[in-house]
This record gives structure tokens, C-alpha cells and sequence, in this order.
């Protein structure tokens, strides 16, 4: 029962922020690259502030899988470090983010290599 | 000169507004509330897996989700999915970090004729390359603030 109420926090809050950037491409002009940027910057904001916490204790993969949790999980790697050193408080974040970054570079190049880029016909 | 470029242009926006596809806003924004929450889902079900399956708990936890859903966003660009779901979700498959994954792999495949060095792995970060610039210079700031905060208070 849990899960299952878990399940529908995670589908209504991240449904939720892609219904916030659908609303930006709808009623404004920003294209999707821009969008990215201001949503994880939005979330290195609100983890700044310590709010975004609440929203990923709250709901999970609801809160961290969107681009804002990216920023979440930069903010609060760098937070976590500023404890312990100038040092960890620069690389902090970025060695938060390490997994993210590596996966999308080697994954990217990877099946950028294996596939071919389909004509725009269908 | 400057009326008829005037009524010119109007008669060429009435143009662009008649021809161009009027999307649905509102049915647009239910597509993107439940493709994305879909994707959110999917992201809470690894979780799960890999919490009570791996026993894996906190960062690690969280870092080789993201890596899963990156691998998914990427595959599935490769395979020409990924983009159907964009044509029909918009902000529903941007902003899942597999939205992240497809702005990678799109441009780098796109670009392949180009060569493998400038082509795939330069045009890889057209996208890409302001999130990670911007991320990482935002952490940044943020760290120093805090330590400087932590020293001070």
C-alpha cells in the first residue's frame, strides 16, 4: 500500500514539473535546450535553499529524475563538501553529478556509433 | 514605403497563423502531465530494485538510477523511438533526465557524417554543453557560498 501511494507522488509531482515546461513551450517562446538550463538551475536554487529536500524525501524518483534533480543532486553534493573543505566544496558538486555526466558521454558516444540517424520521413 | 512594409508583414503573420498547425494547448499540457509522470515512475520502480534487490541505499543509490534512465533515453534515441514520444509528449520527454540522454545521442548521431571526433563527440554537447556549464559553475558558486557561510557562522 505504501508503494502504491508512493507511486502516484512520483507520477503527480513529475508530471507535474513536465506540465510547468510544456506550459513554457506552449504560452512563451523558450526552446527545449533553454528549458533544461533553467530547470536544473532552478533546482541548484531551490536544493541552495534547502527546499528541493523536501520535494525528493517527498517523491522519489518524482523529484530526482527530472533535470531539476540533476541540479539537486549538484547543489547538495556541494553543500555536503563546503562542511569539510574549500577543496570538496568546488568538486563536490560535479562529483555528485560524476555518475550522470560519465553515463551520458559514454552512452551517448556508444550508441551515437551504433545507430543511424533516422530520416525525418515518419 | 513604411505602410505597405507595414501591412505587409501583417498580412504575412495572418498567413504564418492560418497555415501553421494549431496545436491543442490543453490537451498538449495532459500529454506531457502523464508522459512524464510515466517516465518518473519507471525511474521509481529501479529505485525500488535496486534498493531492495542490491541493497543499495543514498547517492549510490540515486546516481546508478540516473544511469539507468540515462542508458534507456539513450537507447531508445538511438532506436528512433525516443523522438515519437517527443513529437506527442513535448515537455513530458524533455525534462526526465532521459530528455537529458536524447539531447546527447540526437545531434551526435545527426552529425556522424561529420567524422567521429568533430562530429559525434563535438556536437555531442550542443545541448548538453550549456547544462553541464551552467551545473557546474552554479555548484560551484553554491560550495564557496556555503563554505564561506559554514566559516563565517
Amino acid at each position: 500500500m505504501d508503494i502504491l501511494i508512493m507511486y502516484i507522488k512520483v507520477f503527480v509531482v513529475g508530471g507535474a514539473i513536465c506540465t510547468i515546461a510544456q506550459v513554457l513551450i506552449n504560452y512563451t517562446k523558450i526552446t527545449a535546450g533553454k528549458i533544461l538550463v533553467y530547470f536544473l538551475l532552478a533546482g541548484v536554487l531551490l536544493q541552495a535553499v534547502g527546499l528541493y529536500q523536501y520535494l525528493v524525501d517527498f517523491a522519489g524518483a518524482g523529484a530526482t529524475v527530472p533535470i531539476c534533480g540533476f541540479g539537486y543532486l549538484l547543489a547538495d553534493g556541494a553543500i555536503k563538501g563546503a562542511k569539510i573543505s574549500l577543496f570538496k566544496a568546488i568538486t563536490g558538486g560535479i562529483s555528485a553529478a560524476a555518475m550522470g555526466i560519465t553515463a551520458a558521454i559514454i552512452f551517448g558516444y556508444i550508441f551515437a556509433l551504433i545507430f543511424k540517424s533516422k530520416s525525418k520521413k515518419n | 514605403m513604411k505602410n505597405y512594409n507595414g501591412y505587409k508583414n501583417q498580412n504575412y503573420i495572418q498567413y504564418v497563423k492560418g497555415i501553421s498547425p494549431k496545436t491543442n494547448q490543453k490537451r498538449s499540457l495532459f500529454h506531457a502531465f502523464w508522459v512524464g509522470g510515466v517516465i518518473c515512475s519507471i525511474g521509481q520502480s529501479f529505485r525500488y530494485l535496486l534498493q531492495y534487490g542490491f541493497n543499495l541505499s543514498g547517492d549510490e543509490l540515486s546516481s546508478y538510477v540516473s544511469m539507468i534512465m540515462i542508458f534507456l533515453g539513450a537507447f531508445l534515441t538511438g532506436l528512433g523511438v525516443y523522438d515519437r514520444i517527443g513529437k506527442y509528449a513535448g515537455g513530458g520527454s524533455i525534462v526526465p533526465i532521459t530528455g537529458f540522454a536524447n539531447s546527447v545521442v540526437s545531434p551526435a548521431m545527426e552529425f556522424k557524417t561529420e567524422g567521429y571526433i568533430y562530429g559525434t563527440a563535438a556536437k555531442m554537447f550542443i545541448v548538453a554543453g550549456p547544462i553541464i556549464v551552467f551545473g557546474i559553475a552554479s555548484s560551484v558558486l553554491v560550495g564557496i557560498l556555503y563554505f564561506i557561510g559554514f566559516r563565517i557562522f
